[in-house]
């Protein structure tokens, strides 16, 4: 009686009841969706305090912000009109974008001296012989090391796990000077040849490769495959997040090197540095040095990106075992 | 002879496989190795025949080099610092994307890991941290009124270091972290369940008594990387302080290894340079090998 009274006599404040109760009810949805989304954000697993897992999300998203600044101030002043470039005090976001300065570079790459399809095709070849070298004969190595046997196996690979250390980065002395004892100073293999011969390929394919079962491969030997043939049919195919991670590191580096010292002819110098000779050009080039920059970085990125789950399947076997 | 003979035989496709590989290996990533302890016992410089000093090299390195001991400082300075710094960052945070779900996880990963693979963009750093008030971090603190007049980051020696800490560390993630990410996917859940049920109460327990010494071998391949990264820094003192830095502030045994190698042509003494450099590399990986072996215990 009461309920019904209350309906028919006052039809006003029925309205902002329901009007409430309908905003309630939303809330509730919202807060429904929040605390799906939160379970689902984070992986909750026993002993996991919620606190606990806010905290690592707040400090992972602060972080992750830390470490983008470089990056995103790079793509900002890539897309800088030449007076945003230089305000002051400095602004750190850009407000008109523009094509400017890759349009400069492009005038500045036809102006150049060796025309730049020249320094292209340098980084292509050097990028896809080393590599491509690299993947198969670090694959064939590892094959051999972990599914053939061999005397003398664990003193090579302990050799490999060791030299892990030495990278091209400190051994660029000693690898200079054999570099002109063979005479290969200012060709293209005084870049491509210790690519083949990195370390880390090698030991990333050996570890990924110990994941393959070895009856699968003795099947294969009792039906008469030979060892070639159970190489590129059986094992290579299921390797392949494996050679994705050593495309993805040889490359990486391979289209960054500059050449340095030990390629002075022009005509052989990698992109990498021509483009950095262009944006050491002082202030004027100063946005046209973020739209290299640009250009230079997104090759490795989008590689990456686009293989990173296998490269972390990779990685997940690259444990060195004592 | 004969037993060498037919272990060739035995071994012979297996050797076969090996050889391609091995050649380039052992000629471009081992022999600079040994031809550095080699050359570090005469004097080289591409023009003249080569001329055995001995021992030559090292005394002059230890005694009679101004720069050397300077430089052999700011490399240990270095590595003490960034070397565990960047180790323990990158499995920080490795662990704390283990945390979250894998799709963002996705994105995280991508953020620290693309400062190693975008080639020199520590060069923005010059930008950020530039000495005059033009520079971003300095703008922003006469912005807040923390200082008065713009700090010579790259130029005042007591400033230097600390910028290349931050520059290095900011791309300190590389090979490792990703094993780092990789390795903590790796681990059993049961694991942790048993934990529980063993009487561990928080993440912190959970991490030192079972996730750490599950991932030893991960441990291991970070300590590596983090090594040759933490005693290879050149590239970012260049970029930034410029060579030579400031009362020598910032250079580093590879900097001045460059230096003596390519613009003197002195390669012998830079040949023992390297040779203390490789020494020092395999000492740490020495001593952190055993520090690994003991976690979790």
């Amino acid at each position: 009686m009461s309920k019904n009274k209350k309906k028919v006599n006052i039809p006003f404040l029925n309205a902002i009841g329901r009007f409430f109760k309908a905003v309630g009810g939303g809330l509730k949805k919202v807060g429904l969706k929040i605390r799906r989304f939160l379970r689902h954000v984070f992986a909750v697993k026993s002993m996991r305090s919620l606190q606990g897992d806010i905290l690592a999300i707040i400090f992972l998203i602060l972080f992750c912000c830390i470490m983008a600044v470089p990056m995103i101030y790079v793509i900002c002043n890539a897309f800088k009109p030449y007076d945003e470039l230089f305000l002051y005090p400095p602004r750190f976001f850009v407000n008109n974008p523009t094509f400017d300065n890759f349009q400069n570079l492009s005038i500045a790459m036809s102006n150049s001296y060796v025309p730049f399809s020249r320094y292209f095709f340098n980084t292509l070849f050097i990028t896809i012989v080393g590599t491509g070298l690299h993947v198969i004969f670090a694959s064939m190595a590892a094959y051999s090391l972990e599914k053939i046997h061999f005397k003398g196996q664990n003193a090579f690979f302990s050799l490999v796990v060791v030299a892990l250390l030495f990278t091209p980065n400190v051994t660029s002395i000693p690898n200079f000077i054999i570099m002109s004892r063979l005479h290969l100073v200012d060709t293209y293999w005084a870049l491509v040849f210790p690519a083949i011969g990195a370390s880390m390929g090698l030991f990333l394919m050996k570890q990924f490769m110990s994941s393959i079962h070895n009856a699968m491969l003795e099947a294969a030997r009792i039906d008469g495959a030979g060892e070639l043939k159970i190489f590129f049919t059986i094992v290579m195919p299921n390797v392949k997040p494996a050679w994705l991670t050593l495309i993805i590191f040889s490359a990486t580096d391979l289209w960054n090197n500059t050449g340095g010292v030990l390629i002075r002819t022009e005509e052989i110098k990698p992109l990498a540095f021509a483009l950095q000779q262009i944006s050491q050009g002082g202030l004027a080039r100063a946005g046209v040095a973020g739209a290299i920059s640009v250009l230079l970085m997104s090759v490795p990125i989008i590689l990456f990106i686009a293989t990173q789950s296998q490269v972390l399947d990779t990685m997940a076997s690259s444990g060195i075992k004592e | 002879m004969s037993d060498w003979r037919q272990t060739w035989k035995r071994d012979r496709v297996a050797y076969g496989f090996l050889i391609p590989y091995a050649t380039f290996f052992l000629v471009f990533t081992v022999l600079p190795v040994v031809i550095s302890i080699i050359y570090g016992f005469t004097y080289y410089n591409i023009f003249q025949p080569t001329k055995w000093i001995w021992f030559d090299n090292y005394v002059r390195l230890m005694t009679r080099d101004s720069v050397f001991p300077i430089a052999l400082q700011n490399t240990l300075k270095f590595a003490i610092i960034c070397g565990p710094g960047g180790y323990i960052l990158s499995y920080l945070v490795a662990w704390m994307i283990n945390e979250v779900s894998s799709k963002i996880r996705m994105v995280f990963v991508l953020i620290c890991y693309s400062p190693t693979i975008a080639g020199s963009i520590y060069v923005v750093f010059s930008v950020l941290f530039s000495g005059d008030a033009y520079g971003y971090i300095n703008s922003a603190l006469t912005e807040f009124g923390i200082i008065e007049k713009p700090i010579e980051w790259l130029t005042d020696p007591n400033y230097i270091s600390t910028v290349i800490i931050i520059c290095v560390l900011w791309g300190s993630m590389g090979a490792g972290f990703l094993s780092f990410v990789a390795g903590f996917r790796t681990i059993d859940t049961q694991f942790y369940e048993a934990a529980a049920i063993d009487g561990l109460k928080n993440r912190w327990q959970e991490l030192w008594y079972v996730t750490l010494p599950m991932m030893k071998p991960q441990l291991l391949f970070g300590a590596t990387m983090s090594i040759t990264s933490a005693f290879s820094i050149h590239q970012q003192t260049i970029a930034l302080a410029g060579y030579p830095s400031t009362e020598d502030a910032v250079t580093t045994i590879v900097n001045l290894m460059v230096d003596y190698g390519y613009q003197r042509f002195d390669l012998g003494y830079a040949s023992a340079m390297a040779t203390v450099l490789f020494l020092m590399m395999l000492v740490s990986r020495w001593l952190i090998n055993k520090l690994i072996a003991r976690t979790g215990t």
